[in-house]
């Protein structure tokens, strides 16, 4: 298949790795921040071409990980409601909140739906205008655009029947977060393609030189997570913490300008709880007020509350880089797919799922 | 325990108090749902095989018989490459088939939906009389039923199947030996594209036509030229991953495929890029793969690929002795991965 075979080709991607091996003198550890990263690495092997001496950690990037709980708690309430067809990216379904998951609501009668994208949500809405149709809009700063223009629709066309619950997460801050602890371990990043496709990637070049951090813009195939890997190595010897662009035939510098005005209009900054991590101030999105009746967290009475999770579940070290998915006494135990503890073992981004599926026999 | 009120139910209620689409998905919550619930319930040694339908004789001078069954929930009702009609017939056919069986007679139950209109029954009659023709079987009895508007789905057909096995093999997963080749007739994944396609309005420059087909006389002539032909199973739910684990788990052998062989069309690869499938766990309806004696490996492609429904037969990897119960796949990069049982429905995923 043309633009995706010639990144998955076996010589080349021999002829990377020897080029990696050539370059490397000391350890280095690097995360890549997307979980669709994760999944390439994993899925291809990639880790196990490179030397010993580099690390990938993976990062936070699985939209559906990093929801919090008490958000898919009210997800799920408002989707057991009579009169209301919860709509949602197949993803979220399998997530487990304190009680449940959206799939075992659907189970029980209620209209869950899975869609594609918001827009479709949005026309539900509109051919259904006794019904309260709500979105699940989750997602990093790739998805925001798609649901805030279905706000925008909405509202320009008089649609009063549709809201979404939101939880978007912004990746810059995240990486701050993960760079300030004192149990950091990262030294370099991959930073996820399809989010600078939209936002570009001026905003990690103030990250890179306060904490002196080598940020390599990275696609998502096997060659392109390579390439990254090379550029970073290659800052990481030289000493340089600068924001390269390995991805060029898809991000520009200044990302997709309609696409971060239409985020924009709809959305302002706010502070945003990570599941797993706790709260990150200025990690999130939520409505603008002109928009805010389409907020169904004001629009659906929820009671809310903190709640306490699993202590078994490691999901926040994992997706802190601090540890790996193999290194839970849960893994692959008491924590599988079908049984999932926390969400990166449900999510098709998630790194627990990622090495269930791929690698729970060794190879070697 | 408490039999006082009957066995307790062997699924606790705790793992799944309701029954969830996945539980029909053809992956592990299905697997767990017959090992746990049906086969201790109806325990018999026809059962125990756990092939695509039940091996039996009936009385000791008789041949041995096949018999299978499959109901067919499909939407759309038509589709590019088929409809339900077709697809019913095509089905439980290649349940036989995969059993070393000629088809010969099916049933047919229609469960259809108040409203339907008799022209669309019509037409999926019509379709089922062909796709009988052309696989050499008659209906032969039937059954039909009318349920409330807004209780089914247009309609539902239920064929079960008899044919009879005309040759000695003993063809069921427990036969597939360490070395064994890997053989499918054609490329995987096509099917399901082709509904999900349907389904969720997506356009690409071609047509992607469902592979739905009746493999039987194909399978007869690899018995005819004397393959040693181990075991067969057809790629449906859960498509060419789920059909290995299903076999590595029963035999208790290893399985090695490598990505770059297995065949895959540059449209359904797309499809799949795109909405985030691998066309591994994508369903076909005229596809099988072979498990295949080593000595025999290249001439068994050769008479696929003298078929029309195996013009593209591969071998695409052997049974291995180590990692029993276990697929594992070299990737296109040249890395060994797992390639599991897909755990519930495959979920279209977020970006």
């Amino acid at each position: 298949m043309k633009y995706v075979d010639e990144y998955r080709d076996a010589d080349a991607a021999a002829k990377y790795a020897g080029a990696i091996a050539k370059l490397t003198t000391r350890p280095w550890t690097i995360m890549e921040i997307c979980g669709g990263q994760t999944h390439a690495i994993v899925k291809f092997g990639i880790d196990e071409l490179l030397p010993a001496g580099i690390t990938l950690v993976h990062g936070p990037g699985c939209p559906v990980c990093v929801t919090p709980i008490e958000l898919i708690d009210k997800a799920v309430e408002i989707a057991a409601r009579p009169g209301v067809i919860f709509c949602s990216f197949g993803d979220m379904l399998r997530v487990p909140g304190t009680r449940q998951d959206l799939l075992s609501v659907k189970a029980q009668g209620g209209d869950v739906r899975i869609v594609y994208s918001p827009l479709d949500a949005l026309r539900l809405a509109q051919a259904n205008p006794a019904k309260e149709v709500v979105f699940f809009a989750v997602g990093f700063e790739t998805t925001a655009p798609a649901n805030a223009m279905s706000v925008y629709q909405a509202q320009r066309s008089g649609v009063t029947n549709y809201s979404i619950l939101v939880s978007h997460v912004l990746v810059p801050p995240a990486m701050e977060a993960i760079l300030s602890s004192e149990q950091n371990q990262v030294q370099g990043f991959l930073a996820a393609g399809h989010v600078c496709t939209v936002m570009g990637y001026t905003e990690y070049e103030p990250l890179a030189v306060r904490y002196h951090v080598p940020i390599v813009v990275t696609g998502f195939e096997p060659l392109d997570i390579l390439q990254g890997v090379y550029m970073c190595v290659r800052q990481l010897e030289e000493g340089r913490a600068e924001v390269e662009n390995q991805y060029t035939r898809v991000v520009k510098r200044e990302g997709n300008r309609p696409a971060q005005q239409i985020i924009a209009e709809v959305f302002e900054i706010s502070p945003r709880k990570w599941r797993g991590i706790g709260e990150i101030p200025r990690s999130g999105l939520g409505l603008r007020a002109p928009y805010a009746a389409f907020d169904a967290e004001k629009r659906f009475d929820i009671a809310s509350g903190a709640v306490e999770e699993s202590g078994e579940c490691i999901s926040g070290l994992i997706m802190q880089g601090v540890k790996k998915p193999e290194q839970c006494p849960a893994f692959g135990t008491r924590c599988t797919p079908e049984r999932p503890l926390g969400a990166p073992m449900v999510s098709s981004e998630g790194a627990c799922a990622a090495y269930y599926r791929y690698r729970r026999v060794t190879t070697k | 325990m408490d039999f006082t009120n009957g066995p307790a139910c062997p699924i606790p209620i705790s793992d799944y108090p309701n029954v969830l689409l996945a539980h029909g998905g053809g992956g592990r919550l299905t697997n767990q749902l017959i090992a746990r619930m049906f086969l201790p319930a109806f325990d018999n040694p026809a059962l125990q095989a756990q092939h695509d339908g039940a091996v039996f004789r009936v009385g000791d001078a008789s041949p041995q018989l096949a018999f299978s069954t499959d109901s067919y929930v499909i939407h759309p009702l038509f589709f590019p490459g088929g409809d339900i009609g077709s697809l019913a017939v095509h089905g439980t056919v290649n349940d036989l088939a995969m059993c070393g069986a000629r088809p010969l007679y099916l049933s047919a139950g229609y469960i259809i939906e108040e409203g339907l209109p008799m022209d669309t029954l019509w037409r999926i009659v019509q379709s089922m009389q062909a796709a009988a023709r052309n696989a050499g079987v008659q209906i032969v009895t039937g059954d039909t039923k009318v349920v409330d508007r807004g209780k089914g789905d247009g309609v539902f057909i239920n064929t079960a199947g008899v044919g009879i096995v005309e040759h000695e093999r003993r063809i069921t997963p427990q036969s597939v030996r360490p070395g064994d080749a890997l053989i499918v007739n054609g490329d995987i994944g096509r099917h399901g594209i082709a509904i999900m396609a349907v389904r969720e309005g997506l356009e690409f420059e071609t047509t992607i036509e469902s592979d739905s087909a009746a493999v039987a006389e194909l399978v007869m002539q690899l018995l005819a030229e004397n393959i040693e032909v181990h075991s067969l199973r057809d790629l449906t739910r859960g498509g060419l991953a789920s059909a290995l684990n299903e076999i590595a788990g029963s035999a208790g052998v290893g399985v090695a495929i490598e990505e770059r062989r297995v065949p895959v069309r540059d449209d359904v690869h797309a499809a799949c890029e795109m909405l985030g499938f691998d066309p591994l766990y994508v369903a076909c309806e005229g596809r099988f793969v072979a498990f295949v004696a080593p000595q025999d490996a290249e001439r068994a492609r050769a008479v696929m690929r003298g078929h029309p429904l195996g013009a593209d037969a591969a071998i695409i990897g052997t049974v291995k002795a180590d990692h029993p119960g276990v697929v594992m796949m070299k990737s296109r990069i040249g890395v060994s991965r797992i390639v599991d049982m897909i755990s519930g429905e495959q979920l279209p995923r977020i970006c």
